[in-house]
């Protein structure tokens, strides 16, 4: 009896700890206060546009996701914070609605087109990839940022530094996300399929995996955590993934004039404001913005 | 239903690992568990009480923590392998075996007590006791529950699809990503090729119940 008690605490303690750790490392803070753009006194609208519609309504529903630090997190003070946000904000306050009219819904990548299409939200600002698929569901502003895939392995990692060195190499990402399609037909790696990409972050440790492949601002996260750990394999990115706002397909005057907006703002600073007060944490060099995409 | 047969490459190749995994690991898991249940009945307290010991932590612990175990804990300790198939086998074998052990202890159990004692009094050791004349007996009588054992382990699988290994879960995790408009169907595929593997070793259960089983 005393020997199946050891065996069973020292099981259970080498379990619980291993817990621990991968607790701690899903964790981890929020980044960057934000800021509170104040909102433009009484603007005027054509009769009967959006634009017009929201304004005189005097408050607004965006979609962003809850889980994406530096771009869409939502903290334990219950408000999200992020580039993503702060787009969100920006376009508001033209609007002529402050920020704490704003209502929040989570957006999660699997629900986007199905929500702007019931009209759950008014606009969607989520990390979201502009492509022809969802061009034909929904309508797209921007793109106001541009991510890319890129790979991240562990600090003393030197034989992987394009994507072409991981052919035939185990690499962790997202069971059905995109990069993990690209990564095996594209450049021939062996997927090692995780539920979330912090859970692709203990096999890289134990170097069960060489990488961990998504968009660089995911990665860029886990790397401000752990700099002692982890390192991107490179500062370039092997595809584009345009980040764009969701909107009512045929609303071509609210998408217009968002991206007028996003010009405005890049020229009067708040687009680079933003970036620092964010993402710009991680990723020094505040981006310019894109070039809008017009169709 | 368009996307079961525009996916069956990807349904194939998850059941062909699934039943990988169910075959190397039932192998695995019927071999230690009657080396636990042989163990559990020797003449040795040390063994007995190891085999104890095994078969009430393990039949007791969820097989999520036994995973966890062999895909996060063990490379931890500096068990590392490159295929978390393997850990996969090591968590499905481990559990499935304190099962098997308590099956095969019961079929054991059934088997008169005159049985061993005439073998003992022709000079038989206790290795050949319980090889030649009890084991055998014993596992004929628990050939259902055995199997049921199987069909559980067939299904427990499904829990490496959460731990780094594609196979038929995981697959269906990814299909339903990529087809959100088809979630119902992609499982309804899902189901059909588990129920590929469990049918048929149902149906084996009951032929070889039929030859084997004795009447007592």
């Amino acid at each position: 009896m005393k020997a199946f008690l050891t065996r069973r605490k020292s099981l259970l303690v080498a379990a619980s700890a291993a817990l621990a750790l991968t607790l701690s490392a899903c964790g981890g803070g929020s980044t960057g206060g934000g800021t509170n753009p104040s909102p433009v006194e009484k603007p005027s609208f054509a009769a009967g546009s959006t634009m017009e519609k929201l304004s005189s309504a005097g408050k607004v529903t965006i979609g962003t996701k809850f889980d994406q630090p530096l771009f869409g997190q939502k903290g334990l003070d219950g408000k999200p914070v992020g580039f993503d946000v702060e787009i969100g904000k920006l376009i508001a306050a033209k609007l002529g609605i402050p920020a704490d009219k704003i209502e929040w819904v989570e957006t999660v990548s699997a629900n986007r087109e199905q929500f702007i299409k019931q009209g759950k939200v008014d606009l969607i600002v989520a990390t979201y990839t502009i492509n022809d698929k969802r061009k034909t569901e929904v309508d797209f502003a921007g793109p106001y940022y541009e991510a890319g895939q890129a790979l991240m392995v562990n600090k003393d990692n030197t034989s992987i530094t394009k994507p072409e060195d991981v052919k035939g190499k185990n690499v962790c990402s997202v069971t059905g996300s995109t990069p993990a399609a690209t990564i095996v037909e594209k450049y021939g790696a062996v997927l090692v399929p995780a539920a979330t990409y912090s859970a692709c972050l203990e096999p890289l440790r134990n170097k069960q995996v060489e990488a961990v492949t998504t968009d660089n601002v995911i990665l860029a996260g886990f790397v401000n955590k752990e700099p002692d750990a982890f390192k991107l394999a490179s500062e370039e990115t092997f595809t584009k993934e345009p980040y764009g706002i969701g909107l009512k397909k045929g609303d071509t005057e609210f998408r217009n004039w968002i991206n007028d907006q996003l010009e405005g703002f890049a020229k009067d600073g708040s687009y680079k404001k933003a970036w620092e007060a964010t993402a710009g944490a991680v990723i020094k060099t505040a981006p310019d913005l894109p070039a809008i995409d017009r169709y | 239903m368009d996307v079961i047969i525009e996916s069956l490459p990807q349904y194939w190749d998850g059941f062909l690992r699934t039943l990988f995994l169910a075959v190397v690991s039932g192998i695995i898991a019927l071999v230690v568990g009657t080396l636990l249940a042989a163990a559990r009945v020797s003449p040795v307290a040390a063994l007995r009480g190891f085999s104890m010991a095994y078969v009430e932590v393990v039949r007791n612990t969820p097989l999520t923590i036994a995973f966890f175990f062999a895909a996060v804990v063990l490379p931890r300790l500096g068990v590392t392998f490159q295929q978390f198939e393997v850990a996969a086998i090591i968590a499905l074998s481990a559990y499935t075996s304190a099962f098997i052990a308590e099956a095969v202890r019961s079929g054991v159990n059934s088997v008169p007590v005159g049985q061993a004692e005439a073998a003992r009094s022709i000079g038989m050791k206790f290795g050949q006791v319980l090889s030649l004349i009890i084991l055998p007996q014993a596992l004929r009588t628990v050939v259902p529950p055995l199997i049921n054992i199987l069909i559980a382990l067939v299904k427990n699988s499904s829990v490496a699809g959460a731990f780094y290994v594609l196979e038929l879960f995981g697959y269906g995790k990814q299909l339903a990503n990529e087809h959100g408009d088809a979630v119902m169907w992609v499982l309804v595929g899902v189901a059909f090729f588990y129920l590929l593997i469990t049918v048929p070793l149902g149906y084996l259960a009951h032929q070889v119940e039929r030859k084997v089983a004795i009447a007592r």
